[in-house]
């Protein structure tokens, strides 16, 4: 029993096995390094799309001309991708969860939380695509082009539920605040593009998706990471459960020490 | 009664009879379609030009100095000599739409002898190595449809036509029955104009060689393969050769699709059809063309090289005349609101400033000027020529600028808010022909 | 030999970023459309290569024409 450990025997074998396991399975700065680089990266993404948006409903101010939107939806597309190599680098190199490299490319090839990490590996394929042929834009048929980044559709929301899913941190209010944030923000800048969208029925069905797209959101962060146990369910490994240090805000009621000597003693 | 007119119109105390039947041969006596025995008495048989050679017919064509009669009057010869020269197998597109409200006469050719234009098509796929052959028809007139796929069974069953022919039935709308527009749908796309090069002469239907001709044209190659290009050439007047066909329509006795010699005067033509001797004023070449005062081109050949002096061309051979008593600045008005909407809206100079010019146009029109229409016009002429895909909205500008000139008085006094030459009375008179559904309800597939 | 700056006018949707990067060579006319000034100076060739990169349609097209120099 854990209780029984007492300070004139600091070397005890249940403190022993509490330092070692807290000091060699505990989350590594690299896990902290691929948690907030998805942060910033679904952050650049975000605005990303909010300008690209912009652009095709024609949005222009006398600050930010058409081509400052541009430039600045390319250099923060750009950034992002950065921002992601760092995510998946550091993600794949951390032992914690055990991520191949295969898994950043390849979806379901990963022990950790498979479906999740499968959304992150799908949009991070899209990102190639968008990046590589907006990279050789003027090489390629313009339908074609414009056929590969209306996928951005696609990614972002990837992305996002990516995030959700398989963040360890996506209890935290101002996470929360920011995911939704993010939200509203993408909502916001598509509903303005589709009012002067045409044919109407096309309007109506753009209205729809977003609309539903959000709720369904809202939904799923409710029933699904918001609610405790999510990350059994999110099929975390046994081994990498409960790593999560008691000093996190998230309200996690199992008691991670415990299992934690349990499982090795 | 404008005497300037009535003089020009009555110059000659004998006017010249300057219709031929050629094409319109035996048409007062029939009342339908030609059959192809009663086609192929009038005419004789089909050719056969195994004999002469494919270089036959393309010579002939060359010799009689045939030019198109779709309203560009580009010189055939040429056009299939080129088509015939490319490597591949080419094609063959009859020109049957006739989107031109005030143009009549393919209807009434097709209608009344489609074999005619069905042999030259025949003939012209022969010359031009074509191993396909379409015609393209407005899916507006079922009535001729159905006539003309009659004709077309009737050889099917006689098996004369090596080539096999097509008949499409296309959107009505003003563009559609461009050139590139034809080819644009024939390739699966929609009845829209599409950027050139490449020509379609260079690659079209298919990525070949298309030829695309005019079924008036047409027709006169297959009977220029019958008789000769020295046959051709014996009528006409002065350089023009031939006859063709003319559709007048406004303030005429008569009004109707009449066959007259190449090279005609406009007054002469006018006077056939009984031309309302007060009328002043005069459409040439279509919704497309220009206006003039009758006095200024009565005595001009109503030919492309004839018009080219006043700016007008004879276009797809339409004349108009305005109603005396009818305001030309409205007439104009109601064609560019037309033409406008007629858009394929595909080019932001003709969809945006085609409206904007029918507006200003309209204001004139009404008399209710708001600041300076006429100053704004001659501004956006500038700014929506030459800046389209097709030759649409440059049409739609000669056309206004040509009203512009040809009733500027009017137009003056209409944008000092004054009546015009016109009394302020409306006048009954005779509408211009009926317009084609707007382009939203027709659709462009 | 000099360079040629054209425009597909189906492409063009009007964004009007090529007059924004070449107004030497491009005026936009009241509906905000590129009125484009062929004949390109080899001293803005680089601002008409930027142009063409730019415009989100890819309607522009810079060519060489055969052109000999014209005199203005």
């Amino acid at each position: 029993m854990i209780g029984a450990a007492s300070a004139e025997h600091p070397l005890n074998a249940a403190t022993a096995s509490h330092a070692l396991a807290v000091g060699t399975s505990g989350p590594s700065p690299l896990w902290y390094t691929t948690r907030a680089t998805g942060v910033v990266a679904l952050v650049l993404l975000t605005v990303t799309v909010a300008l690209g948006v912009a652009g095709t409903a024609r949005m222009e101010t006398r600050a930010v001309p058409g081509i400052v939107r541009a430039g600045l939806h390319r250099n923060l597309s750009l950034l992002a991708v950065a921002f992601v190599a760092v995510h998946i680098i550091t993600a794949v190199l951390d032992p914690f969860a055990g991520i191949g490299f295969v898994s950043a490319v390849i979806p379901f090839s990963s022990a950790y939380r498979p479906l999740w990490l499968s959304l992150g590996t799908i949009a991070f394929d899209l990102l190639l695509a968008l990046i590589i042929t907006s990279l050789i834009r003027t090489r390629l048929p313009y339908m074609a082009w414009r056929a590969v980044h209306r996928l951005a559709y696609a990614c972002w929301p990837i992305a996002l539920w990516h995030g959700l899913g398989t963040g360890t941190d996506s209890r935290l209010p101002w996470l929360l605040a920011l995911d939704a944030a993010c939200v509203a923000v993408v909502a916001a800048a598509v509903g303005w593009r589709l009012q002067i969208s045409r044919p109407a029925d096309l309007r109506q069905f753009g209205f729809v998706a977003t609309a539903g797209f959000v709720v369904a959101t809202v939904v799923f962060a409710a029933l699904g990471p918001l609610q405790s146990g999510w990350s059994r369910r999110a099929g975390t490994p046994v081994h990498a459960a409960g790593a999560i240090p008691p000093k996190t805000a998230s309200v996690n009621r199992e008691a991670p020490t415990t299992r934690h000597i349990e499982d090795y003693a | 009664m404008n005497l300037d007119t009535t003089t020009a119109l009555r110059r000659r105390v004998e006017p010249r009879d300057i219709q031929l039947s050629r094409l319109t041969a035996g048409w007062q006596d029939m009342d339908r379609a030609a059959t192809l025995r009663q086609h192929a008495s009038i005419y004789g048989p089909v050719p056969d030009l195994s004999r002469r050679g494919r270089h036959g017919l393309l010579d002939e064509v060359a010799a009689a100095h045939l030019t198109g009669r779709g309203g560009a009057s580009f010189p055939t010869g040429v056009k299939m000599r080129t088509v015939a020269a490319k490597r591949g197998p080419a094609v063959v597109v009859a020109n049957g739409m006739e989107s031109e409200p005030a143009s009549e006469k393919d209807q009434a050719l097709l209608a009344r002898a489609p074999h005619l234009v069905l042999d030259g098509i025949a003939l012209a796929a022969d010359a031009v190595g074509a191993r396909e052959a379409h015609l393209c028809l407005p899916r507006t007139r079922g009535w001729l449809i159905d006539i003309v796929m009659a004709a077309a069974e009737e050889r099917r069953r006689a098996d004369i036509d090596p080539v096999p022919l097509s008949i499409h039935e296309l959107p009505h709308n003003y563009v559609s029955s461009e050139e590139t527009s034809l080819v644009h749908w024939l390739n699966g796309g929609e009845a829209k104009p599409t950027n050139t090069p490449p020509r379609p002469f260079e690659r079209g239907v298919g990525k070949r060689p298309t030829l695309i001709d005019n079924v008036e044209t047409l027709a006169h190659v297959a009977l220029i393969a019958r008789y000769g290009a020295g046959w051709f050439r014996e009528a006409g007047r002065g350089n023009a050769a031939g006859t063709m066909l003319t559709t007048v329509s406004g303030a005429v006795e008569q009004p109707g699709v009449y066959e007259i010699e190449a090279g005609s005067g406009v007054g002469d033509v006018l006077w056939t059809a009984g031309a309302d001797t007060a009328a002043e004023a005069v459409l040439l070449g279509g919704y497309f063309g220009t206006w003039h005062e009758i006095r200024d081109v009565a005595d001009l050949p109503f030919t492309a090289s004839g018009l080219r002096r006043v700016g007008g061309a004879p276009g797809a051979g339409v004349l108009y005349v305005l109603p005396p008593g009818a305001c030309g600045l409205v007439e104009a008005a109601r064609v560019l609101r037309y033409l406008a909407g007629q858009s394929a809206q595909q080019c932001g100079p003709c969809m945006f400033g085609l409206p904007a010019i029918a507006d200003d146009l309209g204001q004139l029109a009404s008399a209710r000027p708001e600041g300076d229409p006429l100053g704004r016009m001659q501004r956006r002429f500038a700014q929506i020529e030459g800046r389209g895909a097709c030759r649409h909205p440059d049409g739609a500008v000669r056309m206004a600028a040509s009203a512009l000139r040809a009733f500027g008085a009017d137009a003056h006094a209409h944008a000092r808010r004054r009546a015009c030459s016109v009394s302020q009375q409306p006048r009954q008179h005779t509408p211009m022909m009926p317009m084609s559904r707007p382009v939203a309800e027709e659709g462009w597939r | 030999m000099s360079l040629k700056l054209e425009i597909n006018p189906i492409a063009c949707t009007g964004h009007g970023l090529c007059a924004d990067l070449a107004p030497e060579l491009v005026e936009l006319d009241e509906w905000g459309y590129p009125i484009i000034h062929e004949r390109v100076p080899n001293d803005l060739a680089v601002h008409a290569r930027r142009a063409v990169n730019a415009c989100p349609t890819l309607a522009l097209r810079l060519s060489r024409s055969q052109r000999h120099k014209e005199q203005n």
